[in-house]
C-alpha cells in the first residue's frame, strides 16, 4: 500500500480544475506539448518580421523607416538601419529560428503532444520535469527578447557565437549585456532541454504499453526517440561551452580568447586562448542540433505518407535503421563546418567522407518514402502536400549540402550565399514543412476542429513557391561570391555587374508574398480553433494509438483503460482486411500481420 | 461525434504514470516506478558525463596549446575531501542495506556531503590566500571551473539526500526499495566517482 501510495503521489496526477493548473502550470503532456507549440508560433512570427526587414534593407540600405526608430533607437538613427543593427538582427533571426522555432516545435511540442498517446501512455514518464522543462524554456524565450532592450542592443555575433567577437564586451554594440543574456539564454534553453530529453528517452523506454514492441513504433516516436539521444548528448556540450564562454565575458579567464589583440585602439587584457576550442565545441554541439531540427519532421512525412497513400512505410525496418545511422553520424561531422579554419587536410577529408556517407541514410529515407508513394491510391490533403514538399525541399537541400561537404569546394562557397540557400532549405524550410504537415495532420486530434482544407492548399501552393523563389537564387549569388552577412553590396562592383540587385529584389519580393501566405496559415489555424468542422476520432482512417481517443483526448488520454498493440504502425491496404487500414490496437485477428 | 473506442478487455493497472510497462509483463507500480526513476537518473548522469568530457577536452586542448600555462599546488585538504566522499558513498550503501538504522546512516551522509562541500570551499580559500584567483591562469581557471560545476551537482545530491530524509523520518521503514532512494544512491555514487576522476585529472593532467 505504501508503494501503491508513493507512485501514485510521484506521477499520477488527477484532472485539474482551476484555470492556473489546467492550463498555465499543467502537468498534462497535451497542454505542455500545446504551449511548447504556441511558443513556437510566437517565436516564428517574431523571427519571420526580423527576416523581413533585413530583406527590406538589402533591397533599400538608405530607406528611412520611421518606426524603427522607436523600435530600435540606438541601430536606426533617423530610420536609416546601420550595419551593426543589420547584424543585430542577423543573429537573432538564426537563434530565434534555429532554438525556439525548430528545436521547439517539432520536438518539444508535437512530440510531448503525441509521443505518450502513440506508445499509449497516459503521461511523460516525469510530468513536473515536464513542466519545468517548458517553462525554463519559457524563460530563456523571455531572456533572448530581453537583449534587444537592454543598452547597446542585440548581440551581433551571429547564431554560432565566434569568439573572440563574443567574448569582449568591447567589439561591438550589441557585444556588452545583449551577448551576455544571449549566452544565459541558451544554458537555460539547453538545461530545459536536457530535461525534455530524459523525459522522452524515459517515456519511450519505460512507459509503452503492451504489444507495443520497438520495431512497431510508428516512426514518429523513432524520430522523437533518437532526436532526444542527440538532444541529451549534444546540449550538455553547448552548455559547458557557454559556460566557458561566459567566464572569458565576466570573469577575466582567457578559455577562447588568444592574446595581443587590440580591439578599439584598446589593448585586450587576456592571453593563450583558443578560438578554435570555441568552434569545436560549438559545432560537436551545432551539428547534431541539425538533426534534432530535421529529424522529427522526418517522422511526421512517414506516418503522413503513409497514411495518405494508403500503403505501408516502405520498408519500415530500413527506416528506423537510417534514422540511427542519422543520428549516429550526426556526431562526426562537425568539423565539415571548420574547412577553412586552418584544419589538417586529413581531418577535413575524414570529415569530409564522414559527411557523405551520411547520404547513404538520407537517401535511403528519400527513397523509401518516393516507394511508399508509389502505386498508392494517393489522398491529397493538406498535411500531405507539404510532406511531399518536405521531400522535395529535403533533396534540393541535401543536394548542395554534397557540394558544401568537400572542402576544395567549400574553400570557395563558406561565408557566401550558397551557404545560406541551402541551410534555410535543409534545416528551415523542409523542417517548417514537417510542421506545417503536422499542424495539419494533427490538428483535429489536438482541437477536435478540422482546419479548412481548401486555405490550406493555398497555403501550400504559395509557401512552395515561394521559398524556392527566395531560396534558389541565392544558389547563384554565392557562386557569384557574394558573401553573407553583408548588410550592403553598394560599391561592390562585382556583384553589381552580376546582377545581384536585382536578385536581391526579387528574392524580397518572394518573401513578402511568402510571408503573406502564412499570415492565411495563422488565420486558419485560430480561425478553426472556434469554427471548424467538429472533427471525429479518426479523420484521415489513420492507424496509431492517438486516433482511438477522443478528440481532443481526455486528461489521461485512454480514460485509466490500457490499450494493447497488436499490430505494426501502418497496416494499409491489408489484404483480407474488412477495412482498408488494421488499427495498431485491432485484435489480432483482424489480418496478417505486417512487418 | 466524438466517442471512446475502447480496448476490449482493459486490466487497469495500480500505477497512476503510465499504463506501459515498457516490454509487455505486467509489472507492479513501484517496479516500473523504480526502474522509470533509475532510466531517468542515468540519462541525466550521461548528460552529466557529456558536460564533463566537454570541460575535459576543453582543459586538455587549452593546455595542450598554450605557453601561458602554469601548474598551480593543489591544496592537500582536497585529500581529506576525497576521503570524505568515498565515505558518504559506503555510508549511503549502509543506510540501503540496514533497513533499521538506515535514518542514522542516511543523516551520516547527508552530514559528509556538507563537510565535502565545506572542504572544498576552504581549498578555494586556501587558493586565494596563496594568491592564485579565477583568472590568474588557465590552470587556476579550470580548477575553480572544475570543481565548482562538481560542487553545484554535490548541492543537487544533497538536496535530494534532504528529501529522501525528509521521508525516511515521517515514513516509518521507507527506505526499502523506494525509487528516489534508488535514483539518489545512483546519482550520489556517481559524483563521489566523478570526484575522484576530477581530481586525478588536476592532479595529474595539470602538471606540466
Amino acid at each position: 500500500m505504501a508503494e501503491q501510495a508513493h507512485t501514485h503521489e510521484a506521477h499520477a496526477h488527477a484532472a485539474p480544475t482551476g484555470f492556473i493548473r489546467k492550463y498555465i502550470f499543467s502537468l498534462d503532456h497535451k497542454i505542455i506539448g500545446l504551449q511548447y507549440y504556441f511558443l513556437a508560433v510566437v517565436a516564428v512570427i517574431v523571427g519571420m518580421f526580423l527576416s523581413l526587414l533585413m530583406r527590406w534593407h538589402l533591397v533599400w540600405p538608405t530607406a528611412k523607416i520611421g518606426w524603427l526608430e522607436t523600435l530600435f533607437p540606438a541601430g536606426a538613427a533617423g530610420g536609416v538601419m546601420t550595419p551593426e543593427l543589420y547584424l543585430s538582427l542577423m543573429t537573432m533571426h538564426g537563434t530565434i529560428m534555429v532554438f525556439f522555432v525548430l528545436t521547439t516545435a517539432p520536438q518539444s511540442g508535437f512530440g510531448n503532444y503525441v509521443l505518450p498517446i502513440q506508445i499509449g501512455a497516459a503521461d511523460m514518464a516525469f510530468p513536473v520535469l515536464n513542466m519545468l522543462s517548458f517553462w525554463i524554456t519559457f524563460l530563456s524565450f523571455v531572456v533572448m527578447i530581453a537583449a534587444f532592450f537592454v543598452t547597446g542592443g542585440a548581440p551581433l555575433s551571429g547564431w554560432t557565437a565566434y569568439p573572440p567577437l563574443s567574448a569582449l564586451t568591447e567589439t561591438g554594440p550589441g557585444q556588452q549585456s545583449g551577448q551576455t543574456l544571449w549566452i544565459l539564454s541558451l544554458a537555460l534553453f539547453s538545461a530545459a532541454s536536457l530535461l525534455g530529453a530524459l523525459n522522452f528517452i524515459t517515456t519511450t523506454l519505460d512507459l509503452r504499453t503492451k504489444g507495443l514492441s520497438l520495431m512497431r513504433m510508428p516512426l514518429t516516436c523513432w524520430t522523437w526517440f533518437i532526436t532526444a539521444i542527440l538532444g541529451l548528448l549534444a546540449f550538455a556540450v553547448l552548455l559547458a561551452g557557454g559556460v566557458l564562454l561566459i567566464m572569458d565575458r565576466v570573469a577575466g579567464t582567457s578559455f577562447f580568447v588568444p592574446g595581443g589583440l587590440v580591439v578599439s585602439d584598446k589593448v585586450i587584457n587576456h592571453s593563450g586562448g583558443s578560438p578554435l576550442l570555441w568552434q569545436h565545441l560549438f559545432w560537436f554541439f551545432g551539428h547534431p542540433e541539425v538533426y534534432i531540427a530535421i529529424l522529427p519532421g522526418m517522422g511526421v512525412v512517414s506516418q503522413v505518407l503513409s497514411t495518405f497513400s494508403r500503403k505501408p512505410i516502405f520498408g519500415y525496418r530500413a527506416m528506423v535503421f537510417a534514422i540511427i545511422a542519422i543520428g549516429a553520424l550526426g556526431f562526426g561531422v562537425w568539423g565539415h563546418h571548420m574547412f577553412i579554419s586552418g584544419m589538417s587536410p586529413y581531418s577535413a577529408m575524414a570529415f569530409s567522407v564522414l559527411t557523405m556517407s551520411i547520404g547513404v541514410p538520407s537517401a535511403i529515407k528519400t527513397f523509401n518514402w518516393i516507394g511508399t508513394l508509389w502505386g498508392g491510391k494517393i489522398r491529397f490533403t493538406s498535411a500531405m502536400m507539404f510532406a511531399i514538399g518536405f521531400v522535395s525541399l529535403f533533396v534540393t537541400g541535401g543536394l548542395s549540402g554534397i557540394f558544401l561537404g568537400q572542402p576544395p569546394v567549400d574553400l570557395f562557397f563558406h561565408d557566401t550565399y550558397f551557404v545560406v540557400a541551402h541551410f534555410h532549405m535543409i534545416m528551415g524550410v523542409a523542417s517548417i514543412f514537417g510542421m506545417f504537415a503536422g499542424t495539419y495532420y494533427w490538428f483535429p486530434k489536438m482541437f477536435g476542429r478540422m482546419m479548412n482544407e481548401g486555405l490550406g492548399k493555398l497555403h501550400f501552393w504559395i509557401t512552395f513557391v515561394g521559398v524556392y523563389a527566395i531560396f534558389t537564387p541565392m544558389h547563384y549569388l554565392g557562386l557569384f561570391g557574394h558573401p553573407r552577412r553583408y548588410s550592403e553590396i553598394t560599391g561592390v562592383n562585382y556583384l553589381a555587374k552580376s546582377g545581384a540587385g536585382e536578385i536581391h529584389l526579387f528574392m524580397t519580393i518572394a518573401a513578402l508574398i511568402t510571408v503573406g501566405a502564412q499570415l492565411l496559415f495563422f488565420f486558419n489555424l485560430f480561425w478553426s480553433l472556434f469554427k471548424g468542422k467538429k472533427a471525429p476520432v479518426n479523420p484521415w482512417e489513420s492507424t496509431t494509438l492517438e486516433w482511438t481517443v477522443p478528440s481532443p483526448p481526455p486528461h489521461d488520454n485512454f480514460g485509466g483503460y490500457e490499450p494493447v498493440v497488436n499490430h505494426g504502425p501502418y497496416e494499409y491496404s491489408v489484404p483480407g482486411a474488412p477495412k482498408d487500414y488494421v488499427m495498431q490496437s485491432d485484435p489480432a485477428g483482424v489480418a496478417a500481420t505486417g512487418h | 461525434m466524438a466517442t471512446l473506442v475502447a480496448p476490449p478487455k482493459p486490466p487497469v493497472t495500480g500505477h497512476g504514470g503510465g499504463y506501459g510497462d515498457g516490454r509487455g509483463g505486467g509489472r507492479d507500480g513501484g517496479a516500473l516506478a523504480i526502474r522509470r526513476y533509475k532510466t531517468g537518473t542515468w540519462l541525466g548522469l550521461g548528460a552529466v558525463v557529456m558536460l564533463f568530457a566537454a570541460f575535459t577536452s576543453a582543459y586538455v586542448v587549452r593546455q595542450g596549446m598554450s605557453s601561458d600555462w602554469r601548474a598551480i599546488r593543489l591544496p592537500s585538504i582536497l585529500w581529506l575531501n576525497t576521503a570524505v566522499i568515498v565515505v558518504s558513498s559506503l555510508t549511503f550503501e549502509r543506510a540501503r542495506r540496514d533497513r533499521q538504522s538506515a535514518l542514522l546512516w542516511l543523516g551520516a551522509t547527508s552530514i559528509l556531503g556538507v563537510v565535502f562541500l565545506a572542504g572544498q570551499y576552504v581549498a578555494w580559500q586556501q587558493l586565494r590566500a596563496a594568491g592564485v584567483f579565477l583568472a590568474s591562469n588557465p590552470s587556476s581557471s579550470f580548477f575553480y571551473l572544475l570543481t565548482g560545476a562538481h560542487g553545484v551537482h554535490i548541492v543537487g545530491g544533497i538536496l535530494a539526500l534532504l528529501y529522501v530524509l525528509g521521508k525516511a523520518w515521517t515514513v516509518g521503514g521507507w527506505v526499502n526499495r523506494q525509487a528516489a532512494v534508488e535514483a539518489t544512491a545512483l546519482y550520489w555514487h556517481f559524483m563521489d566517482g566523478l570526484w575522484v576522476y576530477l581530481f586525478f585529472l588536476l592532479k595529474v593532467g595539470g602538471r606540466q
